[in-house]
């Protein structure tokens, strides 16, 4: 249901997007039933010439019934959606699989900085590539994230991998993803974080080895660089925000 | 204590009649239950316009980015950021509480419970003057300079607690401290509430006797007012955060910005049901007057009642899934979530039975109740999605979540508000409104209503998040298909605010040319409509006695379908 | 303007007076907003095991004293009850006094501990230890300043034997006020 609308493109998005659909089947069936249990009543009891309501008080064992049944069905809907729920939150969030490489994403105010390990597969070392708005990945590769923020909260938001995690200042948060395909899409900031939360967006580019090699030699080595154009877009930012407000 | 009690009532009668006062002593400084209700419910309605007002700018912002809004201009982000914060902040504190609560809430319980007044006159009082300080202050707060506060109303530090990082000085401390003094209005009004509802009940009166907007308003209370003192100390904090340079919520310094968080939906869930269940009541009301109809199982809706506001205290987590808590956590907070589906689902189940075999009339009161439930069960469905732990990773902070309390808290503030008025209004002025207006009225807002929110569902599982000025600067969301739909919702939302035209001119209208109800219109059986139309200082001529439960209506064996809860036989 | 009590006033369907009602629940919500302040700063401190050592620079026999004078003015507001309950008047108001006196006999040795505690640079800022020592145990003293006061309205009806069941809340009240106290006591002054 929500694939109609977005893409999936990670190993759990499948998971996610199958809970959704098992809620909507369960809940689907309350709601069109109680609706249509209401209209049928508002139409089916319109006031009549000569016709008295009936005096039903609802204390009655057998007219308590009518509503004590479906409440025992509720109650075993709801333990379904909680196993469910579980399930995949346990995939997601709990359950941490051995990362074949490890980024580092860090929030401010109103840019992502993502830091690639470079060629060594290592971070914090000298051939690191630091990004400002875009982040690179390999496809089947499994990532851990490290997420800091330098100064409010923001939230880490991947929609196409239906991932979402908050940056919380002075902690850092470690998560992971597997992307499916290739291609580009949006990563947003999911938390409000000032008046630039509006263009605190970044693009993920999901990439082949082969391409993620390709970019990697061009911006190997040239983290310094890097960084003073992110410096420098964030001052722009920051300058035009000023213009605005 | 007994024998006082009956010689104050006999000497009852001069009580009522004396001078009459001035302008001031009647309309401002009154301690009369009746006009504090109305200064609540006339702020509450100002303040709705100026929510609506909000509303309509940041949605045309959204719907034609970057383009002047008529009647404002251009929205700069940080009037954006300003305009959703206090949107928010004035629909749920400013609208919400003082109409449902503290309005109907003054106005009905010393009439539904046969008595001439609150118990605490001067306090409540005191509760509205509070509360009118604190409109004023947020109101200010607008102009000063750096403009009102835009870090969303739920205020998360750190961007909340440093004006570095909100850019918003005076704004931030301006609307926190109005948000703080609001609280102690309500605290002041709830305790009023509660100690009038136990100790000032017609004689005769017993639990059950008490009809079920009393008891929601008085639980509603009860639950603000044991939900909300850590909030309170929490604002004190973040106060002292802002002006003075504490670091309580400071991560730089050792503070803990997650602290906040849980503070703010230890109330913040809770503060749901507390409008809910005022709403519920009004609904309740409406529904067994305009079906002729008993209430189903009268006793099964107040423990559903009571087992909803328990759960609410050990749900709060379900809204900071993803903020960074234990993962562990998450488990319990989903199932406790998904738990109170169970008392909920079976209140509403009741209200449903309760049309069973009714004589529905359809009158404009009754067409709001019916849509209430019909509208919030979408609202009550759709948070399922968001309790279960697994899918709120996507969709929280989405523009579903956006609709899903938007299915919640319109239903609970402006149909419950439209189903009390109408239902309520010639009690409150002595005069009827006009029926076919009303029913333009109602079909507007509701199409409407339902023309803003879907679209904006589908959105939120398109991966649109919240907040955010301009979608222009997302490629993935900046497509025409999903442009298409937000125009679609603006529209919408302008025209439900058109429709809304109609209402203020009905009620205007009413309100001196309506034609004159008399006491009891709707041949309901509740106290309030023994009393005279409007009731005057000190309610009833005689105070009445009660003999039954409220809701004796077509009892089989009697000639009048109804059976007031003070006619002896 | 002249307010006339309305009936509703003189009512007690509970069979208890509807003073004490309200004061009881004025208390439970005062126990969650101390409730929240204190639970905040346990959740602090069992993060922050180096907290221990700024709490040893809290004077603990001056909080003891202040421990001793507020329960000995919560046993002279009992007294006070019970004395306008007898209708001795003059007696009670004295000891509405005496129990104001306690009240100010804390407020001036908690101001000789935040002078000595400021002086030696452990202000509101100096860390989050102080911060929460500043602010509860400001917040408390707040609430005993507004009990004085109101007690002193209080004793003015006392003397003219108006009023007598206030007498009785305010002790409710007083006794709350004590009891916060027999909780910050332990948690900034003794916990090292």
């Amino acid at each position: 249901m929500i694939e109609s609308l977005i893409e999936n493109v990670s190993t759990y998005g499948g998971n996610i997007d199958g809970l959704f659909t098992l809620i909507t089947v369960i809940v689907g069936f309350w709601f069109i039933l109680a609706e249509a249990v209401l209209f049928y009543f508002i139409i089916r009891y319109r006031r009549k010439k000569g016709v008295k309501a009936q005096y039903v008080t609802g204390e009655k064992k057998k007219e308590h019934n009518w509503i004590a049944y479906p409440h025992y069905l509720i109650i075993l809907f709801d333990i379904v959606i909680i196993v469910g729920a579980v399930m995949v939150w346990y995939k997601v969030k709990q359950d941490l699989p051995p990362a074949d490489e490890t980024i580092r994403v860090t929030g401010r105010q109103w840019a992502w900085v993502f830091t690639h390990p470079g060629p060594d597969g290592v971070l914090d070392t000298a051939d690191d590539i630091e990004m400002v708005d875009k982040l690179h990945v390999k496809v089947d590769t499994l990532y851990h994230f490290q997420l800091e923020s330098k100064d409010v909260v923001h939230s880490f938001s991947v929609p196409v991998f239906r991932l979402k995690q908050d940056a919380i200042p002075g902690r850092v948060i470690t998560g992971w993803f597997e992307a499916t395909k290739t291609g580009e899409y949006d990563i947003q900031c999911a938390e409000i974080c000032g008046i630039g939360h509006g263009i605190m967006a970044a693009r993920i580019s999901i990439e082949t080895a082969e391409t993620h090699q390709v970019w990697m030699d061009a911006h190997g080595g040239s983290a310094e660089t890097r960084r003073i154009a992110a410096s420098e877009k964030i001052d722009q930012g920051k300058a035009e925000d000023n213009n605005n407000g | 204590m007994a024998e006082a009690v009956t010689t104050a009532e006999t000497t009852e009668g001069a009580h009522s009649h004396h001078g009459e006062p001035d302008f001031w002593s009647k309309y401002i400084f009154s301690t009369d239950h009746k006009m504090i209700a109305m200064q609540y419910m006339f702020t509450g309605m100002i303040m709705a316009l100026i929510g609506g007002y909000m509303a309509y700018v940041f949605r045309m912002q959204l719907a034609f980015p970057g383009e002047s809004v008529p009647g404002y201009g251009t929205v700069t982000p940080l009037a954006y950021n300003s305009l959703i914060t206090n949107h928010g902040a004035i629909m749920i504190f400013w609208v919400a509480m003082p109409i449902l609560i503290a309005a109907l809430g003054n106005f009905l319980i010393p009439l539904m419970i046969g008595c001439d007044d609150m118990v605490f006159p001067r306090v409540n009082r005191l509760s509205y003057q509070i509360f009118l300080l604190s409109a004023i202050i947020l109101i200010a707060s607008f102009f000063v300079p750096g403009g009102g506060f835009g870090g969303a109303w739920t205020a998360y530090p750190p961007l909340s607690a440093q004006s570095q990082y909100n850019l918003t000085p005076f704004g931030a401390p301006m609307w926190l401290l109005a948000v703080a003094l609001e609280f102690v209005a309500f605290l002041l009004g709830g305790i009023n509430f509660i100690t009038t509802t136990m100790n000032a009940r017609a004689k005769g009166m017993k639990m059950y006797d008490i009809p079920i907007v009393v008891w929601m308003i008085v639980i509603a209370s009860i639950l603000f007012m044991a939900s909300v003192g850590p909030l309170i100390a929490g604002a004190v904090m973040l106060l002292f955060d802002q002006v003075l340079g504490t670091t309580f919520y400071n991560p730089d310094a050792g503070g803990d910005p997650v602290l906040w968080q849980h503070l703010f939906w230890f109330f913040g869930h809770p503060e749901v049901y507390v409008v809910l269940l005022p709403a519920m009541g009004v609904v309740a009301e409406v529904i067994t007057v305009f079906a002729r109809k008993k209430l189903f199982a009268y006793k099964t809706i107040l423990y559903t009642t009571f087992a909803t506001g328990i759960l609410s205290f050990f749900v709060w987590a379900h809204h900071q899934f993803i903020a960074g808590i234990d993962p562990r956590m998450a488990h319990i907070f989903t199932v406790t979530t998904v738990l109170i589906s169970i008392p909920i689902a079976e209140m509403l189940f009741c209200y449903i039975a309760t049309l069973y075999g009714g004589s529905i009339r359809l009158t404009t009161a009754m067409l709001f109740a019916l849509s209430f439930l019909a509208e919030f069960l979408i609202g009550g469905v759709t948070g399922i999605y968001l309790g279960a732990s697994g899918t709120d990773i996507y969709f929280h902070d989405t523009y579903f979540v956006l609709a899903h309390f938007h299915y919640t808290f319109f239903p609970i503030a402006i149909i419950g508000f439209f189903t009390a008025i109408y239902y309520w209004f010639p009690k409150m002025f002595g005069r009827m409104m006009n029926e076919t207006w009303g029913k333009i009225h109602f079909w507007g807002t509701i199409i409407c209503f339902n023309g803003i929110f879907l679209p904006l569902f589908v959105l939120g599982m398109g991966g649109q998040h919240r907040r955010i000025y301009n979608f222009n600067n997302f490629p993935d969301l900046a497509t025409p298909e999903m442009q298409d739909l937000r125009i679609f919702a603006t529209w919408s939302a302008v025209a439900m605010l058109v429709f809304q035209i109609p209402f203020l001119i009905n009620f205007t209208v009413s309100l001196f040319k309506g034609k004159k109800a008399g006491k009891n219109p709707w041949n309901a059986n509740t106290l309030e409509w023994v009393a005279p139309s409007p009731p005057p200082h000190g309610n009833f001529a005689e105070m009445p006695v009660v003999y039954r439960a409220p809701y004796e209506y077509s009892v089989p064996g009697r000639e009048k379908d109804y059976w007031p809860q003070n006619m002896p036989d | 303007m002249s307010f006339q009590a309305p009936l509703a006033t003189s009512r007690s369907v509970t069979g208890l007076p509807t003073g004490r009602l309200a004061i009881w629940w004025v208390v439970v919500s005062e126990i969650v907003i101390f409730g929240g302040l204190i639970a905040c700063y346990v959740m602090f401190r069992l993060r922050h095991p180096e907290w221990g050592e700024y709490a040893s620079h809290t004077s603990t026999p001056a909080g003891a004293l202040n421990t001793f004078v507020l329960l000995t003015s919560s046993l002279s507001i009992v007294l006070a009850h019970q004395a306008a309950a007898a209708g001795n008047l003059v007696k009670s108001f004295r000891y509405i006094w005496c129990t104001i006196g306690g009240g100010g006999i804390f407020l001036l040795v908690k101001s000789y501990e935040w002078t000595t505690e400021i002086s030696h640079g452990y202000t509101l800022f100096a860390n989050n230890f102080w911060s929460f020592y500043y602010t509860a145990t400001g917040l408390h003293g707040l609430h005993v300043i507004a009990g004085m006061v109101i007690m002193a309205i209080i004793s003015i009806g006392v003397r003219k034997g108006e009023h007598l069941p206030r007498v009785e809340y305010i002790g409710i009240y007083w006794h709350f006020v004590d009891i916060v106290w027999l909780f910050l006591f332990p948690l900034f002054y003794i916990a090292k």
